[in-house]
């Protein structure tokens, strides 16, 4: 394995995202993660600019690395041209790229992501489908969100969608032949290997942690990833 | 006063929009939540301005939310969007409109790194064509559908039935703008206004009758902040962000919030349901919430239509006190009900949150 740092710099993020930082901490001032989490953008850009291998690696091992939102507050102001969100950007790749990711609990979660928005995207051609993701997952979507799902079809219909139908609209079937083009381009350009890496990965870890892995979200590596919270993430 | 002077600042601050023949990409989270704001948008544009707007129906998302969740990787990310342009260059349009903000800052910073980097569009152009055979040209224009709107706020405002006013007190109604992070705080330039004077829905409702309040948390994140929503473990972000720009706003007592992208207006609505259970807090008037809309939604009904055409029903706060203040007349009766008057039962009502 090559220096971890010639890894990032290989990543046009990571180049774009760090010219030369003077630690002013203005990201960490405008940061809304820097608010809620435990969580100081300026103390992970000096850590990646030192070019210190070990230093990297504990990052990339880290909860540090997930707390970022990617709002890209911090490109607006900083005063170098620097943004912290990008360089975080490409530090999450690369954890997940070697395997690092699964020695957090934030890092953990990228299975949960695979596996929804990540499935969403190669069955259906959109982020989201949400037919069925009712309260249990989503509480804060409220009763008006269990109506609608009960009524889900319909809802969609009075409101003008294409629900499921051939041709334009909103929530239509995306053509086979669309869709098989999406898998395609995820095969040649590595979106299959990134997500057959967060399985793999993720297996492994389940066996070390003594936990069920099964496919789909009902299974109880899922379910702790999901919903774990050791609270210790926060000031 | 030096007016050329002024003129020549405030040309940084401005964007070029195209005035007709659209290419539309639907947005992901729009198409969940929000579908009355997509037909909205749609029907603004053809049947009362006259515009050209093609829909491809192979057109898919752009992958904004997985790419920003970390588990899209970039290269995947820019040929999925250079699909779409392929998409839109078969079909012989080039101003491209996006429903989605993330869908805006994905497709501006694809541009932005082919500019920069320029052996990544070389790199994507062949992964494109070995997975799909396609090829494609840069879009002449890219404009989000709320540009679109701003636009032509002038011709809906001609249009228009009736006004951001409280029709009780004959003022402004105080509107309470949140523009979305990536609409301009990562390309300034590509914004109306930039991220320092972010003007997109400035201009709406000034033309619209409404007055802007300003106020600290202003421009804060509402809190998506992505895989911090998506993952239920993390969703004390979410909702941490949303409480403090609702504790911002509260004390000028805004009548209504207008929003610019699919999510938020999501999160601010929904957070309002959330902390009225949670802490028994409600940031509208009698223990209701601020109502919450999408800039579709607020024209559409300055422009006289059904509010459950435009879907207001699927909001968590009621819209009803905004369109009493408005005076916009609604059958109570037909809020939930579906195509050709079907009943669709109703939802329950919130223990806390006071609703309609």
């Amino acid at each position: 394995m090559g220096k971890i740092i010639d890894k990032l710099r290989e990543d046009v993020r990571f180049v774009e995202g760090l010219k030369a930082c003077i630690n002013c901490g203005t990201c960490t001032a405008i940061c809304g993660a820097a608010e809620f989490y435990d969580y100081d953008p300026r103390a992970v850009v000096d850590a990646v600019q030192t070019g210190n291998d070990n230093e990297i690696i504990h990052l990339l091992k880290s909860e540090t690395i997930w707390y970022c939102g990617e709002c890209m507050s911090c490109k607006t102001r900083c005063p170098r041209g620097n943004a912290p969100g990008l360089v975080i950007m490409a530090l999450r790749a690369l954890s997940q790229d070697l395997g690092y990711f699964v020695e957090s609990e934030k890092g953990r979660q990228q299975l949960a992501i695979k596996r929804t928005v990540g499935q969403w995207i190669l069955d259906h051609g959109y982020c989201l489908y949400l037919e069925g993701v009712g309260t249990a997952l989503h509480p804060e979507q409220g009763p008006v969100w269990d109506w609608k799902q009960k009524n889900w079809s319909a809802v969609l219909s009075r409101l003008g969608a294409n629900y499921k139908g051939d041709g334009v609209g909103i929530l239509r079937k995306i053509p086979e032949e669309a869709l098989d083009e999406i898998r395609k381009i995820f095969e040649v350009t590595g979106g299959n290997e990134r997500f057959n890496k967060i399985e793999e990965y993720s297996k492994k870890k389940a066996e070390e942690m003594n936990l069920e892995f099964g496919d789909g979200m009902d299974n109880e590596y899922f379910s702790h990833i999901y919903t774990s919270n050791n609270q210790k993430h926060n000031k | 006063m030096n007016i050329d002077g002024k003129i020549a600042i405030w040309k940084d601050y401005q964007k070029h929009i195209a005035a007709d023949k659209y290419f539309y990409v639907r947005s992901c989270v729009r198409q969940n939540f929000f579908p009355g704001s997509e037909t909205t948008f749609l029907r603004i544009l053809r049947e009362e301005l006259g515009k050209d707007v093609y829909e491809h129906p192979c057109h898919t998302t752009c992958t904004g939310i997985g790419y920003h969740g970390d588990i899209v990787p970039l290269d995947t990310m820019m040929t999925v969007v250079a699909r779409q342009f392929a998409l839109m260059t078969e079909a012989g349009y080039e101003n491209l409109v996006p429903s989605c903000i993330t869908s805006f800052g994905i497709y501006t910073e694809v541009l932005d790194t082919w500019h920069h980097f320029p052996e990544t569009e070389a790199r994507v152009r062949e992964y494109l064509k070995k997975a799909t055979g396609r090829e494609f040209k840069i879009p002449a224009n890219i404009a989000h559908a709320s540009d679109v709107v701003y636009k032509f706020r002038n011709e809906i405002s001609a249009k228009a039935k009736y006004k951001l006013v409280n029709q009780h007190t004959g003022k402004p109604l105080k509107v309470v703008e949140h523009i979305g992070c990536h609409y301009s705080k990562m390309f300034p330039d590509k914004g109306i206004g930039g991220a320092e004077y972010p003007y997109v829905l400035i201009g709406m409702v000034n033309d619209w009758g409404g007055e802007i309040v300003d106020y600290p948390e202003r421009r804060h994140c509402c809190g998506f902040g992505f895989r911090q929503y998506l993952v239920q473990a993390n969703r004390g972000y979410s909702i941490a962000c949303s409480h403090k720009k609702f504790e911002s706003m509260q004390p000028y007592k805004p009548d209504m919030i207008i929003t610019n992208c699919p999510g938020c207006p999501m999160f601010l609505d929904k957070w309002q349901y959330a902390i009225a259970e949670m802490e028994g807090k409600t940031y509208g008037e009698n223990g209701q919430g601020i109502p919450v809309f999408t800039y579709e939604e607020v024209a559409g009904l300055i422009l006289g239509y059904n509010p459950w055409d435009l879907g207001l029903q699927t909001h968590q706060v009621s819209c009803e006190p905004l369109l009493d203040k408005i005076g916009i007349p609604y059958n109570a009766a037909e809020k939930y009900d579906g195509v050709n008057g079907i009943k669709l039962g109703k939802p329950e009502k919130p223990a806390v949150l006071q609703c309609v």
